[in-house]
């Protein structure tokens, strides 16, 4: 079972996650109204240091554990799809207060009401599913 | 301080921050990557959704490492609540404190009140027959998995992975997840909450 190693990475994101209060409904308000520098810090770290461990794999073509190199792949060009999907996901993120990382994370704090926040993201995604070609990309 | 009072404090930000790199890490070496919202699709897809909708019609048995991650991240989250719960409840500015009173939203002060993670007005259970609470759970929920699809990615698969990538896609959806929060934030919340 070469899948159940990623129970080490999700245990440690899911602790990480709360720990961080990333999770937390009240800090997401607090960082959409520029009211506290907690949730920037984070994110801002993240984002620095995974770009320089991004640029070193790369410069080192370093492998993974199964000994293929590892690859970024580059995302489509475009902005429609970009920026009205992250319009609509940005909404509902602040009315939510979660992501789905930390969605799945909130299920352990014993949230109930998040399986259905979870259903209806499932939906949704479905629902995008449905009308992807209508859509503009 | 024993090794476990110092995890049940709340974590600074850096250390928070570099904590995520180290699980985005040991994803890339594991062989798979870093985004969480993948996983709708791949819940729509164990349910049967490719017999109607191409775009669930794939491999998805070759994404179930991803399923295995963020079931893992629920259990995470229980052993932190449970084992190294913080003292206090999450510490959050008074400005926005106050504000949310002011829409009837109530920050826990003691661990009596809440752990500070969700409030209790919108997310406890007793309280989801209402209108604007089935519209911030039901609507929002809709919102995130339609939205990140969309885009193709959450603030895991964008925000950071992909900005750390270099990836201008990536930059327009993290203006886009900002322009929607903001406005949903500042606009349209404070109307939801006097429903």
């Amino acid at each position: 079972m070469k899948i159940l190693k990623y129970t080490i990475p999700g245990v440690l994101f899911g602790i990480i996650m709360t720990k961080s209060e990333a999770i937390s409904w009240f800090r997401i308000q607090e960082m959409f109204r520029f009211e506290s520098f907690h949730m920037y810090g984070i994110i801002g770290v993240a984002v620095t240091l995974a770009t320089l461990m991004t640029f070193i794999i790369k410069k080192t073509n370093k492998r993974n554990i199964e000994g293929k190199e590892i690859t970024f792949s580059p995302k489509n060009k475009s902005v429609a799809r970009y920026m009205i999907g992250g319009i609509i996901f940005g909404l509902g993120w602040a009315m939510t207060g979660a992501c789905p990382g930390p969605l799945f994370t909130l299920v352990g704090h014993g949230i109930l009401t998040i399986l259905i926040v979870i259903a209806s993201a499932v939906l949704g995604t479905y629902v995008y599913g449905l009308l992807r070609t209508k859509l503009p990309h | 301080m024993s090794i476990v009072e110092i995890i049940s404090q709340p974590w600074h930000w850096a250390v928070s921050g570099a904590g995520i790199v180290f699980v985005m890490f040991l994803l890339l070496w594991f062989g798979g990557n870093f985004g969480a919202s993948a996983n709708l699709r791949t819940m729509c897809a164990i349910g049967g959704a490719g017999k109607n909708v191409s775009f669930f019609d794939y491999d998805w048995k070759a994404q179930l490492w991803n399923l295995v991650f963020v079931a893992s991240a629920a259990v995470g989250g229980y052993i932190a609540v449970t084992f190294f719960s913080s003292p206090e409840p999450v510490q959050i500015a008074q400005a926005t404190q106050d504000h949310l009173a002011s829409m009837g939203i109530q920050t826990p002060q003691t661990i009596s009140e809440g752990l500070g993670y969700v409030p209790s007005e919108i997310f406890a259970i007793e309280n989801f027959f209402s209108l604007q609470n089935i519209i911030l759970l039901v609507v929002g929920g809709f919102f995130v998995g339609f939205g990140t699809r969309y885009a193709g990615g959450c603030t895991s698969g964008h925000a950071i992975s992909g900005l750390s990538n270099l990836q201008l896609p990536s930059l327009i959806a993290v203006i886009g997840f900002f322009i929607g929060g903001l406005t949903m934030t500042w606009v349209i919340l404070p109307i939801i909450l006097s429903l």
